[in-house]
This record gives structure tokens, C-alpha cells and sequence, in this order.
């Protein structure tokens, strides 16, 4: 990048389809993501079909990412653009290979912001082994978008024998987590300037394709692993929800088993928020029968993304189909529930 | 964690459970005649569901879950006000993050936020104060909500934007007071509560001494509780100590956090600014007398309620809803008509369904779905 993009922000003629949105695209976003597909800059990128083998599936997935602030501790906006998609992709058990990259830039964006940005998205994307293959920009007027907004779909091949979903669930089966819960949902709200508390957590942001691998591979053959979910928003409590309903079996979490950080924890005793419902976007839940578990929990504590993983909860033989609940340290029991709509802070 | 865990220590709430347990069967309960317990706050109500106690006391105790959730008992009609105030041109209306979804009789203000009202929420009135500082050319109203634990810290804000001479800022002052109302519920014809575990932090700023009234005319025990799980035992216990022990008495279970006079200092701040109202309005108890307060003439520019032209409606509460009922004892929440049904966290009717420190949206989010008992 050349030095005249210093101090300059982004103005609607970046989004003109003129000279200005030619020299964008050429000198600031193509280079960051800088890959043989991309280099021709066409309208479309031309993959390899053969790189697909005989009883492989795609997975193809796509998100919009819309966080505020843009930047916050342990990652900003183009690590969630690419970790998101991603694990989205991973959870499905698929390698993932290609992403594209719309971005939606208000006018006024800081071209440093910007670049700030794209590098990550172009770091995650190395530590994950896909490539940015396609993008598009569009500007819109100062007001019409908060800085920037990210939409990435992503393509990945899922190997033979790798076959999850709520059909191979059975009542006895484990669910595991492979670290800390909330600590995304905990940055954010610490990067926001009007919350006057200093709390020491970093997003927990990552890649998830090599761990998921590794739980593959500890387990080889068909439906050991039987369900993953990335627990991104509305927490770990959503996701087992869903597991919950898809799977018409009831769950049950062990609260002191769950793995939580000490400031985390502070910060939900604060602001009186539940740890369960607080968004990660380095977290993966899994369902995995119980002859595999301590296999699967070994290769998750094995891996730098699953040290802190653990078993946290159950599927009930004689329970109620859909229903999640927790049983505390006392032994008593609640029903864990989906949330109306945002976790809002309680008032005293 | 240091200061958390000393209070949720599973082998101490066994000893407080079997202990609890030996004194409800000495005193001669059943799961058929019970001994009901309020606990009035919101908070402990919240406690009481997110740790399970409920299944873990012995059958023959019952929560009876009290008045003490601010958020639930917001009458429909100053919902309603506080939306028209954060309709008006220019205003920007601040509100803790729970008060967003409660719903008037027309919409929430998160609904109204949808609709274009510049609704902002914010963790404490001074960031409410800072907005107003920050944007001069804009009138900041904060929506003042909560009992005694609350008041202090609107008090102390609008002492501030007097000293720093901020004139864009105003309160809308729904404070309430839980004595008057404590009161109320004691009054009621099917009273048949037992004895009650009080509220903490309001204790914390107004001492324990305005509670005397319920063991001396009432003759009912009441214990101050803190909000951890063993603090909700140990004062359950206490109270039916006294019931066994044939004592009506103030106790102190929260020593540690309340002193018998409460906060000298937040008192001091709350009587400079604010006044009782001569009745205020409760969702699901009606119009209670000296219940509410409103702002000090000394403070009238600071008063949202004077500077805007209010409607002051009363909305009366929907039929079907039976809160007053679940609030005194005489029903529990799954025994309400529209319970669940017409009734839910997602479309509130009553006021115990709006927060989730609200009795029936606890039991709703947090109970185990049996079938409702028969009454």
C-alpha cells in the first residue's frame, strides 16, 4: 500500500464503480487477501473442481457481521468475518476452503480502520487455511451503516464419514464444550465506552477447523461425534436449546461444570448477566456418545483451542423433549430457556 | 471467587436445608397447610429460581414471591408517559436496560425506539447526566425507577447537574417505597403469610428500623436477607426460629451490608430531592397511599413530570390478570387464569410476567413446566 492512503476516509466515489473504486479495490483490498483465485480480480472466482473427492459433500454457509465498536479486545470486525463463517462451516464438519467478502463501508470510515480490518480478516484467514476467493464493496452515505459491515459466505468440503445432525443423537450421549464461555460477549460490552467498568477479558475469536479435525480423528467412524454447534450468539444455553428441540430429548447441564474465567464471572455478578446466553466466537458445543467421550475430551484438551474443555452436561434417558435445565451446585434443578430477545441488564 | 463462593458453599446449604427441614416439621407443616414466607425483593425472588431453592426447602414452606420488582409494578399508564416523553423532538430518553421491554398500553419503549424515539439505555443516571453534557443542544430525561436501593444514586445526579449547572436534564420519577405497601399486602383479607424475608438493599439505605411496624402491630417476624443462596437459607431459617420460637422481631441476617439506620448519607440526598406523593400507582395492587415519591419544588427543573405535558392516565390493569392474588399468597403463579397462556415473558398482561425478577416470569423461565396443581 502506498503511503498516499494515510489519514484519507472513505468517500461515496469509492463506491462509484469509477477511478476511485478501481484504486480501492487494487491497492488496498486485493493485496491484504493476495491468493491466485482472487489475483484476476474477474467477477467471479473460477475454483478447482477437482479438488473435491468421490463421496465428499460441500458445505456453503454465509453470515453478516455488524458488531459496534468495530475494534475491541482480542479481535474486530474482520476477525469475526472470517472466524464466524468459518466455524460455521467447521461445525459441519467440512474443511474449509474459500470465502467471499461484501463489504458495506459508511462514508467517512477511516481508510486505516479499514486496513486494520482487512489484515486481520487476512490473518484469520491464513491460521484457518481458506482463501478470500471474491468480494464486493458498496458505500453508503455517513448515517446509513455503522462504519462498516461485513458479509462472508463461505464454501468447504465435508470428507466421507463425517455425519452430525439431531437424527444420530441418543439419550446417555455427553455434551461437551471445548473452553471458557462468554468471554466475546464480555469484551464487547467492556470495548463499548459507556460501560465505566475495566474488565480484563479478550475475545475468545478463533478458528475452529483444526480442533473440529482433531475430534474427527479421535474418533474415526460414523456418528461417535453426533452433533457440533458453534455457540456464537444467545450463548451455550441457545445452542443446547436447539439440540434440545431438533434432538426431542431433554438436557441437562452441570453448572459447576461449566468452564468460566474469574472475570467473566465477576463481570455477569456486576451487571447481573448469565454466562449461558453470553456469545463466544471461538466456542464449539458437541453432543458425542459415551463410549467416545473421554477420547474426543482428550483430543479437545490436546489441542491450544480445547485445553479448557470439558463434559457439562447429558442427554436424558426418561426426560422432557426439548427441555434444558441445570442443575445448580446444591442439586436443585431449573429449566435453562431460550431468551426473549437481547440479555438486558437487570436494575439492582 | 473471593467474596462469592464463601456464600454459595453446597455443604453449608445442607446443614442450613436440614436444619430448615427439622424446624418445618417440628412446627407442624405440611405440603397441604404450609407455612408461607414472603420474600419481598425482586432480587431474592431472581435468587431464588436461578439457584433452585424452591425444590430444595422441604414441601411444607412456600415462597410467596412479593411486590418488590420495581420493573414489574410500572403502571401501564406512566409507561405510556414515559414514551410520550421520549417522542418529543429533541429528547433523548435514558433507562436501565430491564425497563425497555416493559410494556404500556400501546408499546414498550424498545417498540417506540423501533418507531424513531431516540431510546438509549445506560448502566447508571450518570451516564445519563454525561449524554446531557455532551449533547447541549438536546434535552436528556432519565427514566427514575426503582425503591430506596435506587433513589440515592438519582438523587445524587440531579445534586450534580445542579452544582455543574446542566440544564438539558431532567428525571421521570417513578421511585417507590416498599413500607406503604408491605402494608398494604398485610392488610389484605387473605393474608396468610407467615412471616417474611426482607429486602437487603433497600435495608442497606434505609436502615431496619422502618420495618419495626410489622413484628410490633402485624406481630409477623421479619428477617433482612442478603442475595446469595446460604444467605436465603440462613434467613429462612431465622424466621422460622421466631415463628417456633413464638417471637415477632426485626432480625438482621445482612449484617455484614446493613446497619440498623441505614446510610446516613443517602437518606440525606433522597430527603433534599425528593417528597411523598400522596398515592402512586402499583400495576396489579391499584393506588396505594405515600407509596411513590415525586421531585422537590427546590428541583422542579430538573422534573420531567412538570416539563412535559403529561397525560397522566391511568390505565387499569387487563382483565383476567389475578397478580394481586399471586402477590398476597393466595394463588401461586401457575394458578393464574392466563398464566402461560394469554400471559407470557413474550406478552406480558400482568406485572409479574414483565421482569425476570417477577414472580411468574421466574416461574415461567426458570420452574420445571409440571402440570398446574389444583386449588
Amino acid at each position: 500500500m502506498s503511503s498516499r492512503w494515510q489519514g484519507q476516509r472513505i468517500a461515496m466515489a469509492h463506491g462509484a464503480g469509477g477511478r476511485a473504486m478501481h484504486e480501492l479495490i487494487r491497492e488496498v483490498i486485493a493485496p491484504a487477501f493476495d491468493n491466485e483465485w482472487l489475483a484476476p480480480l474477474e467477477d467471479q472466482a473460477r475454483l478447482p473442481y477437482g479438488l473435491i473427492p468421490p463421496g465428499a459433500q460441500l458445505a456453503f454457509t454465509t453470515d453478516s457481521y455488524v458488531v459496534s465498536p468495530l475494534v475491541f479486545a482480542g479481535g474486530d470486525i474482520g476477525t469475526l468475518a472470517v472466524c464466524g463463517t468459518v466455524n460455521d462451516l467447521a461445525v459441519g464438519g467440512a474443511t474449509p476452503r474459500w470465502l467471499s467478502c461484501g463489504l458495506i463501508l459508511e462514508e467517512g470510515l477511516a481508510i486505516e480502520t479499514l486496513l486494520q480490518v482487512l489484515a486481520s480478516m487476512a490473518r484469520c484467514a491464513r491460521e484457518a487455511g481458506v482463501a478470500i476467493v471474491t468480494g464486493d464493496t458498496k458505500v453508503v452515505e455517513r448515517g446509513a451503516a455503522d462504519g462498516l459491515f461485513i458479509n462472508t459466505a463461505g464454501i468447504g468440503t465435508i470428507p466421507a464419514g463425517r455425519c452430525t445432525g439431531p437424527q444420530a443423537v441418543r439419550a446417555g450421549d455427553r455434551l461437551l464444550i471445548n473452553g471458557c464461555l462468554g468471554e466475546h460477549g464480555i469484551a464487547v460490552l467492556a470495548a463499548r465506552n459507556d460501560l465505566a467498568l475495566q474488565i480484563p477479558v479478550r475475545s475468545d475469536c478463533a478458528p475452529l477447523g483444526g480442533l473440529v479435525d482433531a475430534m474427527f480423528a479421535a474418533v474415526p467412524g460414523d456418528a461417535r461425534l453426533r452433533w457440533l454447534r458453534d455457540c456464537t450468539r444467545g450463548g451455550l444455553a441457545t445452542v443446547v436449546n436447539e439440540f434440545a428441540r431438533e434432538g426431542r430429548l431433554q438436557i441437562r447441564l452441570e453448572e459447576a461444570a461449566l468452564p468460566h474465567s474469574d472475570a467473566v464471572r465477576g463481570a455477569c455478578e456486576i451487571l447481573g448477566l448469565d454466562m449461558l446466553y453470553l456469545a463466544n466466537e471461538g466456542k464449539l458445543a458437541a453432543i458425542v456418545a459415551p463410549e467416545h467421550c473421554d477420547a474426543v475430551l482428550a483430543a479437545m484438551r490436546a489441542h491450544p483451542l480445547g485445553r479448557a474443555a470439558a463434559v457439562v452436561g447429558e442427554v436424558l434417558a426418561d426426560g422432557q423433549p426439548g427441555l434444558v435445565t441445570l442443575r445448580s451446585a446444591f442439586g436443585g434443578e431449573r429449566v435453562v430457556d431460550l431468551l426473549q430477545g437481547d440479555q438486558l441488564p437487570r436494575i439492582c | 471467587m473471593k467474596y462469592v463462593d464463601e456464600f454459595r458453599d453446597p455443604l453449608a446449604a445442607k446443614a442450613l436445608l436440614r436444619e430448615i427441614d427439622a424446624a418445618s416439621v417440628r412446627l407442624g407443616a405440611s405440603a397441604d397447610r404450609p407455612i408461607q414466607i414472603m420474600e419481598v425483593c425482586g432480587g431474592h425472588t431472581h435468587a431464588i429460581f436461578r439457584y433452585a431453592l424452591k425444590d430444595l426447602i422441604p414441601p411444607a414452606i412456600e415462597f410467596v414471591h412479593g411486590p418488590g420488582c420495581p420493573v414489574c409494578v410500572l403502571p401501564m399508564g406512566r409507561v405510556d408517559d414515559a414514551i410520550a416523553i421520549a417522542q418529543q423532538p429533541g429528547v433523548i430518553f435514558t433507562t436501565f436496560g430491564d425497563a425497555m421491554r416493559v410494556p404500556g398500553s400501546k408499546a414498550s419503549l424498545l417498540q417506540a425506539r423501533a418507531e424513531g424515539a431516540d431510546v438509549r439505555m445506560v448502566y447508571s443516571p450518570l451516564d445519563a447526566l454525561a449524554l446531557a453534557a455532551a449533547n447541549p443542544d438536546r434535552h436528556v430525561v432519565f427514566f427514575a425507577l426503582g425503591f430506596e436501593t435506587t433513589m440515592p444514586s438519582t438523587a445524587l445526579t440531579v445534586l450534580e447537574a445542579e452544582r455543574r449547572g446542566i440544564g438539558n436534564f431532567s428525571l421521570f420519577c417513578n421511585h417507590i417505597t416498599i413500607v406503604p405497601t408491605l402494608r398494604a399486602i398485610l392488610d389484605a383479607p387473605q393474608m396468610g403469610i407467615a412471616g417474611f424475608i426482607g429486602p437487603g438493599h433497600v435495608a442497606m439505605i434505609i436502615g431496619t428500623a422502618p420495618f419495626e411496624f410489622i413484628a410490633q402491630h402485624y406481630r409477623r417476624p421479619l428477617v433482612v436477607s442478603g442475595f446469595e443462596p446460604t444467605d436465603l437459607l440462613q434467613s429462612l431459617l431465622m424466621v422460622l426460629r421466631q415463628i417456633e420460637q413464638g417471637r415477632a422481631e426485626i432480625e438482621n441476617q445482612y449484617a455484614r451490608l446493613v446497619d440498623a439506620r441505614g446510610n446516613a448519607v443517602a437518606q440525606a440526598a433522597i430527603a433534599r430531592v425528593f417528597e411523598l406523593r400522596d398515592r402512586f400507582e402499583w400495576r396489579g395492587l391499584g393506588s396505594i397511599e405515600h407509596s411513590g415519591v415525586r421531585m422537590c419544588e427546590a428541583y422542579a427543573r430538573f422534573d420531567a413530570e412538570r416539563l412535559f405535558a403529561l397525560s397522566a392516565a391511568r390505565v387499569a390493569d387487563p382483565p383476567g390478570c389475578q397478580c394481586a392474588e399471586v402477590l398476597t399468597g393466595a394463588i401461586k403463579p401457575r394458578q393464574c387464569r392466563v398464566f402461560g397462556n394469554a400471559c407470557t415473558p413474550q406478552t406480558p398482561l400482568g406485572a409479574l410476567m414483565v421482569s425476570s425478577e417477577g414472580a411468574c416470569a421466574a416461574y415461567y423461565q426458570f420452574a420445571r413446566r409440571e402440570p398446574a396443581a389444583l386449588s
